[in-house]
């Protein structure tokens, strides 16, 4: 064999992909599952945290900011780690699927949140007072007219910050969730080859490249516009 | 309240594990001093590379910066680890961290200096090479300062993610902070090894978090 | 004081109104009172609080201490509803203010639909007719970053008439605007006037107040130095203070 062909035995194994390929689909699958499902969640408890604090509500605030720089400063993986581990000897024990999907939520969260109170106070003052000038009230000021702007300056920053922790599912491997990576590593030490990971590399890519280049039109697109 | 404490904030368990958590930590620290200057070496290089508009380079470098970015970087961790045996090569679980990181880490700062330095107004380097200071010259002197003054929020935030990361190096066995708690949890049946390391994280970065809001909202109000 | 309409209750009644931010004292004991279809000019250096005086007037600066009543309706009274007084009061930004995210029609229905009540299509017809006396009916489905500096100040100027409010506040309209746009506004504002509406009108347009205003306020350092019709105060002015102030602006 030359160097060559140990190479491609070693990393492409066709045999061994062939084998593993409908566990690896089955991880993809999950995966996408596990992205949509914190995407989701993560925006919505983040927006709407912001909102909350844009009421300017004192000890409420406090608490938001706090609980904010709390999931900021975390890394992902220990949050997910406490969890998993931790809860169940209190009582609840969450699977490795909800212990990855709570955590990554609280994450994307505290980031959305962060963002978009950046994007409301980034709203002219101005627009403020022209709304309330005609009569609206704080709260239809935000939602019809603050809110859009402030929306709009944060998607690229949203967008990206959204496809950084959505990568994060892979740390669901760690604690037994059957997305892409544990499914491959599993394989390889299954099979003794490592080309189940060339394939689970491969379906990240598939599955990620795509969003990375829409985050990059994202951000040329609302660069300069507003 | 009682159980409650006694299972997350057990003193005891916490002072018996404080020797190799320390160790952990240390460990931790280590690989900060790792993976940050080396992956702001390589996006400095990433970044400079991208001012040539030739596709021959410019298109290599786009793909390269996508490829590293679009991989988690812990499936990149894992292929390294699980997958350089394999090729025949033995560098240790703390060689993969640095490799994985380096790849991953100087394809973010290299995108973030690239935006700065394309922040910079053309003026800038005809103004510098009109008074004849070289490309090299104008690049170090006049453009990188600006650019990464311009983009310095960006910079930091990074960085606090880089050092956020260092605890996946616990999954390939390096004895940083995260894996010397899940020891400690695993030998004690008990998590408050792991509450002791997020509470060292979370006083370690809490003051970056704080400096960062400063940061991007003041950014935010020059506008 | 000169008004033609002394008998009627005044439709801008401030008395005595104080403002500090902080440990700055902008308005020192101002009052202004406005009667019914009195065209108020106000005039004054920068930093002499004619801005501020305006914006008590619909609160969205709250004075510090004196009495404002709008059409009647005391807008410092705890109990008042002040977003259904502010429809009463239209306001005019320096800096335009229209939303972006909005058509021209979208910026003048937000408030007849969500403070007026009034339905999509009733707001509509009501924005369309807002945005003709202002001369842009053709301009209904334009962004604001599509028009220019002058059309956008109509819009807005379109968005406070849509509500019918009993007096309109100016604050700097064309301050701005280029040179050439600036005429397009005077002449809303004219046309307006015309029509019986009550203004405040904070602005550096002299020649406008000389063809325009009933009465015309210098303000310097928080207070009202003097008043008068624009004769008086352009042709004879009593103070030191005004004779500077308009001897610069000759300059």
């Amino acid at each position: 064999m030359t160097d060559w062909d140990r190479f491609v035995f070693t990393f492409f194994n066709w045999k061994v992909m062939a084998e593993y390929l409908p566990k690896i689909v089955e991880g993809f699958i999950l995966t996408v599952e596990l992205a949509l499902l914190i995407v989701v969640s993560g925006l919505a408890l983040g927006l709407a945290l912001a909102v909350i604090r844009s009421f300017g509500i004192r000890p409420l605030n406090w608490l938001i900011v706090f609980v904010v720089d709390l999931f900021r400063a975390l890394p992902p993986l220990v949050i997910i780690v406490l969890i998993y581990f931790g809860l169940p000897s209190l009582g609840p024990a969450p699977s490795g699927f909800v212990s990855t999907w709570i955590s990554l939520t609280l994450v994307l969260a505290a980031f959305a949140e962060e963002i978009v109170w950046g994007g409301i106070l980034a709203v002219p003052k101005g627009q403020w007072e022209a709304a309330r000038s005609t009569g609206l009230g704080f709260t239809a000021t935000l939602t019809h007219v603050v809110l859009p702007q402030a929306l709009r300056i944060c998607i690229p920053p949203l967008t990206n910050r959204t496809i950084a922790i959505t990568k994060g599912t892979a740390l669901g491997s760690v604690v037994a969730v059957a997305e892409i990576l544990s499914v491959a590593s599993g394989a390889v030490a299954f099979s003794s080859n490592p080309s189940p990971l060339t394939l689970g590399a491969i379906a990240y890519l598939i599955l990620f490249i795509p969003v990375v280049a829409f985050g990059r039109w994202v951000e040329t697109r609302f660069a300069w516009k507003r | 309240m009682e159980e409650f404490l006694f299972t997350f904030f057990n003193i005891e368990v916490m002072r018996a594990a404080s020797p190799i958590l320390l160790q952990g930590l240390w460990m931790t620290l280590l690989l900060i001093l790792a993976a940050v200057p080396l992956g702001l070496a390589g996006g400095v290089v990433l970044a400079v590379l991208s001012v040539f508009r030739h596709p021959m380079i410019r298109w290599p470098l786009i793909a390269w910066v996508d490829f590293f970015r679009a991989f988690p970087p812990l499936v990149l961790l894992v292929f390294i680890y699980a997958g350089l045996p394999f090729a025949g090569i033995e560098i240790g679980a703390f060689g993969c961290v640095a490799i994985g990181f380096f790849l991953n880490t100087s394809s973010y700062y290299g995108e973030i200096l690239r935006a700065g330095i394309e922040s910079i107004p053309r003026g800038q380097v005809e103004a510098a090479r009109s008074t004849g200071l070289s490309a090299t010259q104008t690049m170090g002197y006049v453009i990188l300062p600006q650019a990464v003054r311009n983009v310095l929020p960006d910079l930091v935030s990074n960085t606090l993610e880089v050092v956020k990361l260092t605890s996946i190096a616990s999954v390939v066995a390096l004895p940083e902070l995260l894996f010397q708690a899940r020891q400690a949890q695993s030998v004690t049946y008990n998590p408050s090894p792991i509450v002791a390391a997020a509470i060292v994280y979370f006083l370690m970065l809490w003051p970056v978090v704080r400096l960062l809001s400063r940061l991007e909202h003041k950014a935010v109000a020059r506008r | 004081m000169l008004s033609g309409v002394a008998t009627a209750r005044p439709i801008v009644d401030a008395i005595g109104i104080h403002k500090h931010f902080g440990a700055l004292h902008v308005l020192k004991g101002v009052d202004l009172v406005v009667s019914e279809r009195e065209l108020v000019f106000v005039i004054g250096p920068s930093g002499s609080g004619k801005s501020t005086l305006l914006r008590c007037c619909n609160r969205l600066e709250t004075p510090s201490s004196g009495s404002v009543m709008v059409d009647g309706i005391d807008l410092l009274d705890r109990r008042t509803d002040i977003n259904l007084a502010r429809q009463r009061i239209g306001m005019v930004f320096q800096q335009f203010n229209l939303y972006p995210h909005m058509t021209a029609r979208g910026n003048v229905t937000l408030a007849l639909r969500k403070v007026a009540g009034k339905s999509r299509a009733e707001a509509d017809e009501l924005a369309d007719a807002a945005l003709a006396r202002v001369g842009l009916a053709e301009k209904a489905e334009a962004y604001p970053l599509e028009l220019s500096g002058g059309q956008q100040q109509r819009v807005a100027i379109a968005r406070a008439i849509a509500l019918e409010p009993r007096v309109m506040l100016f604050d700097e309209p064309t301050s701005a605007l280029d040179p050439e746009l600036v005429g397009g506004v005077l002449a809303v504002m004219r046309s307006l006037r015309e029509a019986g509406m009550t203004m405040v009108v904070v602005s550096h347009e002299m020649a406008f107040a000389r063809a325009a205003a009933d009465r015309v306020v210098f303000m310097d350092h928080g207070v009202i130095v003097e008043q008068g019709t624009p004769a008086q105060v352009f042709g004879a002015p009593q103070q030191e203070r005004t004779r500077a102030f308009l001897r610069q602006l000759d300059h």
